[in-house]
């Protein structure tokens, strides 16, 4: 399991990496091993307004539907068009081509209040049997 | 909960290779192992795949007038079924319900009868009830719990299977079952299955499954990759794809038999539980069809999405939602009413408030690939 210590997380399972201006989105790699074959990603509207904690997007895999939650609020600038074709990449690389938005922050203090690797990884180890 | 569920003479081999466990009718069950859900799926398809099915349940059915009353409780016929083959039945109740479906075996002494883990008790119970109820001289025994059963599936199955020290494929035709020893497991098997593909099923006592279960895996070793262990994700996916019901989903006790398109299987020539109003059924017009839908717009179907005319009303709902690995495509079965059950027909299909569109395709998606031998 791969907990990239170059982003920060939440504990809905998604990651955001400072980019410039931006925060690039994704789910973890503890998110993607859970839900198993990635089969389906519903992303926003460019363009659209969202609030830290409102919903984004789906993830679909064989056998669930997932929400996906915006870590920090903004506008969504870009989203991966890439994964309606393929969106295995999910699975496959979940901290790279994987990623699902790239978002314009309101508020920059939220990417602050995220997880730090540590943290999330001490998360995930409860949830574990 | 957690441990409550049964648990297969498989479970610790499952936890130990790295299956995601998950419930299932009361069992805890692999869902799928480290390859994933569509790796296993292709496996299945492209060679083989090796299944622990052990939470079906099992009857065994003898006595003077085990062959008719049989014919009488399940819809195909049994009374003509020859020794050493096997057919699928539906058990319905007197309105033509489906109470479950079922595999029906006649062996030289006795029938041996397969139904689904969530509705084990429930046609045990069934079935000694109907027996009370009239005289024939049967004595019905569930053996549900002592019986492991595996599913070898797959192009290459066969081949796996007689390298074990099974049955050559020539030794058993499609359909058939007989006694077999394969190392020192003495079991029974069949040339039946769920996904499509030629194979074989085998029935053992626990004791003997994990021996045999290393056997297979073994004899499979030569196969690229190995032989692949298939969780119940795969199987779904596997028997959806060439139009299987699954209990549940496509059949319940408010479906009957042609409104799932099983008329087939269905003898009207004699009584048996629920003839009388399927037939009225089938004259007065079905209230419902089960059809295959295609994705037009991408979107995953699920369970319980409503299905609409376009731009219009609801006229159905979705039972089993898919990504099918063969097709790469989104499919699913819905039941519509049945003006709306035609090939080609228009529905929109309500995904998260939003509409989508979706059109009824030609059944089955994937036409089995058995042997002809």
């Amino acid at each position: 399991m791969n907990f990239d210590d170059s982003v920060r997380y939440q504990k809905s399972h998604e990651w955001a990496r400072k980019e410039g201006d931006l925060v690039v989105v994704g789910i973890s790699d503890y998110a993607q091993d859970s839900l198993g074959d990635v089969v389906f990603v519903e992303l926003p509207e460019v363009g659209s307004t969202l609030g830290q904690g409102e919903t984004f997007g789906v993830v679909e895999s064989v056998k669930s539907a997932s929400d996906l939650y915006m870590p920090v609020g903004g506008e969504i600038a870009e989203i991966n068009e890439a994964l309606t074709e393929t969106p295995e990449t999910v699975n496959e690389a979940p901290f790279a081509d994987g990623w699902m938005i790239k978002i314009k922050p309101s508020d920059a203090s939220q990417y602050d209040s995220l997880l730090s690797a540590d943290d999330y990884k001490a998360y995930v180890e409860t949830l574990e049997e | 909960m957690a441990d409550e569920l049964k648990r297969t003479a498989l479970h610790a081999w499952h936890r130990e290779h790295g299956a995601r466990m998950g419930p299932f009718a009361g069992w805890d069950m692999p869902l799928q192992y480290e390859a994933g859900a569509v790796s296993e799926h292709r496996a299945v398809r492209e060679q083989a795949g090796l299944f622990d099915i052990s939470h079906m349940g099992q009857v065994d059915i003898r006595g003077a007038d085990a062959a008719q009353f049989l014919d009488y409780v399940l819809s195909n016929d049994v009374l003509e079924l020859p020794e050493g083959l096997s057919t699928y039945c539906l058990m319905c109740r007197e309105d033509g319900g489906v109470l479950d479906d079922v595999f029906v075996y006649r062996l030289p002494d006795r029938f041996y009868v397969v139904v689904n883990a969530s509705n084990t008790e429930k046609d045990v119970a069934w079935l000694k009830n109907a027996a009370a109820q009239t005289s024939f001289d049967v004595e019905i025994t569930n053996q549900s719990y002592e019986t492991s059963m595996f599913a070898l599936q797959g192009p290459a199955a066969l081949e796996v299977f007689s390298r074990a020290g099974g049955k050559a494929e020539s030794e058993l035709s499609r359909f058939a079952i007989d006694y077999d020893t394969v190392g020192a497991s003495r079991c029974l098997v069949s040339r039946t299955g769920y996904t499509g593909e030629d194979g074989v099923e085998i029935y053992v006592w626990n004791d003997d499954a994990p021996a045999l279960w290393e056997r297979l895996l073994q004899a499979g070793s030569y196969l690229e990759g190995g032989l692949q262990p298939v969780g119940l994700a795969a199987r779904d996916s596997l028997r959806f794809e060439p139009g299987f019901a699954l209990y549940g989903h496509e059949l319940d006790e408010h479906t009957t038999p042609p409104e799932a398109r099983l008329k087939w299987a269905c003898h009207f020539d004699r009584p048996f539980i629920g003839r009388d109003a399927i037939l009225k059924e089938i004259e007065n017009g079905l209230s419902k069809k089960l059809v295959t839908v295609r994705m037009v717009d991408r979107g995953m179907l699920r369970e319980g999405y409503e299905v609409h005319a376009p731009e219009g009303e609801q006229i159905g709902s979705v039972v089993t939602g898919m990504y099918s690995p063969t097709l790469e495509w989104y499919y699913g079965n819905a039941y519509v009413i049945p003006s709306f059950a035609k090939t080609g027909t228009a529905l929109e299909i309500r995904i998260r408030g939003r509409s989508r569109r979706a059109e009824v395709v030609k059944r089955p998606l994937y036409r089995p690939a058995y042997k002809s031998s």
